[in-house]
């Protein structure tokens, strides 16, 4: 049995350790804005943060979530208001939408670590999260946004 | 992803039910409509024989207001959208134009999905960059008409003529007496009456519009999208719904030896594990068959999948080898074809051309890779069949199961979730027939069907893998004289046609014979190339290849003059002209009238001109640095694209800027216009630099993003410009927008290559050719 908590509510896994966290929440918990793209590892529609930190949901196991705290995109804000998910709207970045959840979990651990990131701490902290549609110029620009936005 | 053939067959399937009335689904009960009717005959454009656009479309198009609105008494109006949306943003710019005419708040509008039911909707097949361009005109009916609804009833109450009131930000007003009522008070009356014939109505002029043409709107799906609500195919979630995946077989057409699934099923959670039955080849959109493990979660059923053990009788195709295939390929592009162009006598011209030039290209398979791949739920029980699901063409799937499953139309409900991506893939609805297999297999009980990335990869509707072979003669002065263009690619008529080797129409004209140039002596040849895989539209189809090799090689032309790149286009491209379109064989237009849609090549003059002027065509570059340019009209659009490339030591290709210009008429929703460009830029820049799939004995050697690569934010270009060439007014045509940015990004890029390096790219993907 592992016991951890999402967006702040306990949780209880009794199954399969091996289960990934993806299918967790997707399956089990009914908690679907955590997507699958590859799961690989290699395309980050799946980030959520686990004490904080940003994460690969498809590639942890469940088993060695004891204790942790998750964070999903639905517990990201109480009412949507994060920085990076009101730049997000005001860009408009979302094509299809699918990625995006993942990439405003990986921008908001990455500005939770660094206020002011330039170019390069952009393209480093954002180049697993792959968006087919190519909204990666707005996502650039609404993570300077809620850079901005935030210190204001 | 232009799905002619395949809407060929949706029409056929689509008749069958237009006797049939479907009824409002996933529409809260409002006052406003509810009425079955379907519009006023548009008699007019009735008695034309030969129907294009919308119209020639299977189940037509509607813009009866009590179809697609209804009026709430608090003043909420809910559109009913009844085409997909995959990223193209046609919620938002529907809703955008429907509350314009209107005089509705857009904050106070909610947008619904239809369910599929073309017989009461009108066409729902998504694709084809037709979206807007078909239903513009129809939308500001629907919103003229049910503001005309509106202002009669207040008029009756107030007892003054209709011609005094108006409709003005979800009021309509009395400006004699200041008398007002909001939309919700007057919904229910006006509901009463008769709508408007289509001439009686009175639309804004565009200095009237307060959406239509505007930046700065937000989507209606934002915030759904930004806190985790948005509900994607992927997403359905219905009661005690169980979940599989399916092993397939690795090569198209093969077939199920034998299994042994006792490992699989002691995986805790797995609860069966069923045989679908393959579908012969050639096999349209059907499954292709196989062994699926049905679980309680997706992990056990993927864990469930990987213990099996099964041996495949690989079939016909399984000595599928893509580099000895591009060999054939190349060997047929040496031997001339069936003629599908001909303007006078290209061989006399070559032969008397002071110079020849002489290139090949190749373009490989490449997968659409949406993001979410493809996943349907279904529930199916004797009397009723229901799918959610991220499907394209929702009124495909609802025919194809109504007949699998011997049920009524409207015992077949299809729930049209957002997709997750579509670029094609999605508008083949194999994965919701498996899904309804599954759940009829399991008695009813729900069934999540989800393609894992690697059957997504592997099993898919793939973009053709193509040989485009150019020669062209020049006179001394370096003018084109002669024009012989070979293109040789397996149809995609191939999954429903047995032997098919031809391109069809669709495909040729996609590029290869509504060639525009100003050349007398043409011809286009098409050797034939036989399919060995699962061929299916991919965002801009045919385009791809033949703009990546017409647009290179109009720069290799001017290279071969000693000409500047785009000085050399635009007399390739001569003096400006409408082109009758019989003499570029007058074969397909992407179901529009040929007339009223001919090529204006001052239009493609303009969009390379005004991308030229904003690029800084000429400018002074640092060294390792070089500016490409290619043009290219699709999905009756016209598209110009400036690539800048620095290529660094050991070949290091960095792309720091594009700037991409477009002409498609009249721009309804510009942020969404620029945003399908700035999409079109990166997925053109994915498939020139990194996208291959394939194939060693039958089987696809790709299997995931990290041998299936796909650009990533740190190779995307840090400035990617758009110019949207708009003319004034909204009469005129629309063009396309989902897919014609994508085509002359390639060939830019490959010109922007050559330009900075001297090396000419004729192979894609470019991977580590400038190494
Ligand atoms: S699904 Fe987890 S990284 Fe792709
Ligand atoms: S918005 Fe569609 S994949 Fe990123």
């Amino acid at each position: 049995m592992t016991t951890f908590t999402v967006n702040g509510s306990a949780h209880r896994h009794d199954g399969d350790p091996e289960m990934p966290l993806l299918w967790y929440l997707r399956d089990l918990a009914g908690l679907t804005g955590t997507k699958y793209g590859c799961g690989a590892g290699l395309c980050g529609t799946c980030t959520v943060l686990v004490d904080g930190q940003a994460a690969r949901a498809c590639l942890l196991p469940v088993g060695q979530l004891g204790g942790r705290a998750i964070t999903t995109i639905e517990g990201l804000s109480a009412d949507g208001m994060h920085p990076v998910q009101v730049a997000w709207r005001e860009l408009n970045v979302a094509q299809c939408g699918y990625c995006q959840a993942g990439q405003i979990m990986q921008a908001a651990a990455l500005l939770a670590k660094t206020p002011r990131p330039s170019d390069a701490d952009i393209d480093a902290a954002m180049s697993g999260n792959l968006c087919r549609c190519g909204t990666y110029p707005r996502i650039r620009a609404a993570i300077l946004r809620a850079a901005e936005g935030a210190k204001s | 992803m232009n799905a002619h053939l395949a809407n060929d067959i949706a029409n056929e399937i689509a008749n069958l039910s237009l006797s049939r009335r479907g009824f409002l689904r996933g529409l809260a009960a409002g006052s406003f409509v509810l009425a079955t009717g379907i519009g006023p005959a548009r008699a007019q454009e009735a008695k034309e024989a030969k129907k294009y656009a919308g119209e020639a479309m299977s189940g037509g198009l509607r813009d009866d207001p009590r179809i697609f609105l209804t009026i709430e008494d608090d003043g909420t109006v809910s559109l009913l959208c009844h085409r997909a949306e995959m990223g193209q943003g046609v919620r938002t710019s529907w809703a955008m134009v429907v509350a314009d005419e209107l005089e509705a708040e857009l904050a106070r509008v909610v947008v619904a999905q239809a369910p599929g039911d073309e017989a009461r909707y009108g066409n729902q097949n998504t694709d084809g960059s037709r979206s807007m361009r078909h239903h513009f005109q129809a939308l500001r009916r629907i919103g003229a008409a049910a503001r005309r609804m509106l202002e009669e009833e207040a008029a009756a109450r107030w007892n003054v003529p209709v011609a005094q009131v108006r409709g003005e930000r979800h009021e309509v007003v009395h400006a004699a007496s200041g008398r007002r009522l909001g939309f919700g008070a007057l919904a229910r009356g006006a509901a009463q009456r008769p709508v408007p014939a289509a001439d009686a109505l009175v639309f804004k002029t565009p200095a009237q519009f307060r959406y239509i043409g505007r930046d700065g709107i937000g989507l209606v799906d934002n915030l759904d999208i930004t806190t985790g609500k948005a509900v994607y195919g992927a997403d359905a979630r219905i009661e005690g719904m169980a979940y599989a995946v399916v092993a397939r077989p690795p090569v198209y057409g093969g077939k199920l030896k034998r299994y042994d699934a006792s490992r699989a099923v002691r995986v805790p959670g797995v609860l069966q594990v069923v045989v679908i039955d393959p579908t012969p080849i050639p096999s349209a959109f059907q499954p292709l068959g196989g062994v699926a493990v049905i679980a309680e979660n997706t992990y056990a059923a993927i864990k469930g999948r990987s213990l099996l053990d099964i041996e495949w009788d690989d079939g016909p195709n399984a000595g599928y080898d893509s580099a000895r295939y591009r060999e054939t390929l190349e060997a047929a592009a040496g031997q001339p074809g069936k003629v599908v162009r001909n303007n006078g006598d290209a061989d006399a011209a070559m032969a008397r051309a002071a110079r020849r030039v002489d290139a090949t290209y190749y373009i490989p398979h490449l997968a659409q890779a949406p993001m979410e791949p493809p996943t349907a739920t279904a529930r199916v029980t004797a009397e009723l069949c229901e799918v959610w699901c991220s499907v394209q063409a929702p009124e495909a799937i609802r025919s194809d199961l109504s007949k699998r499953f011997k049920l009524p139309l409207d015992k077949v409900v299809v729930h049209p979730l957002l997709l997750g991506g579509g670029f094609g893939r999605k508008s083949k609805p194999d994965f919701a027939s498996e899904a309804a297999i599954l759940s009829r297999a399991m008695n009813g009980r729900p069934v999540k069907l989800m393609f894992t990335r690697e059957d997504d990869l592997q099993n898919g509707f793939l973009h053709t893998v193509s040989v485009e072979r150019l020669q062209a003669g020049l006179d001394a002065q370096g003018r084109a004289q002669a024009w012989l263009h070979r293109t040789v690619a397996p149809t995609i008529q191939s999954i429903f046609m047995p032997g098919a080797k031809q391109e069809g129409a669709f495909e040729l004209a996609m590029g290869a014979v509504d060639m525009p140039f100003a050349i007398p002596d043409v011809r286009v040849e098409n050797p034939a190339a036989e399919a060995h895989t699962r061929l299916g539209w991919f965002r801009s189809v045919s385009n791809i290849p033949h703009a990546f090799a017409v647009q290179s090689f109009a720069a290799e032309l001017a290279a071969a003059a000693g000409r500047d790149p785009r000085d050399y286009l635009l007399e390739l491209l001569g003096p400006d002209r409408v082109i009758d379109p019989a003499s570029m064989s007058d074969a397909w237009l992407y179901g529009e009238d040929p007339k009223r849609y001919a090529y204006d090549t001052a239009r493609l003059r303009g969009v390379i001109e005004r991308v030229a002027q904003e690029a800084g065509w000429g400018r002074s570059l640092p060294p390792g640095h070089g500016l490409g340019i290619a043009a290219h009209r699709s999905f009756v659009t016209y598209a110009a694209v400036v690539v800048e490339v620095a290529v660094g030591a050991r070949g290091k290709l960095t792309i720091p800027r594009v700037d991409i210009a477009l002409d498609c008429g009249a721009v309804i929703n510009p942020d969404r216009v620029r945003a399908q460009l700035e999409g079109a830029v990166i997925q053109g820049i994915s498939l020139a630099t990194v996208g291959e799939i394939s194939f060693k004995a039958g089987r696809v050697e790709q299997s995931n993003f990290h041998n299936y690569p796909v650009t990533r934010i740190g190779a995307a270009p840090k400035q990617i410009h758009t110019h949207l060439v708009t003319p004034t007014g909204f009469d005129a045509p629309l063009g396309g927008v989902g897919e014609p940015g994508l085509p002359p990004v390639a060939p830019a890029l490959a010109n922007a290559i050559f330009a900075a390096t001297g090396k000419r790219i004729r192979r894609l993907p470019i991977g580590d050719q400038l190494a």
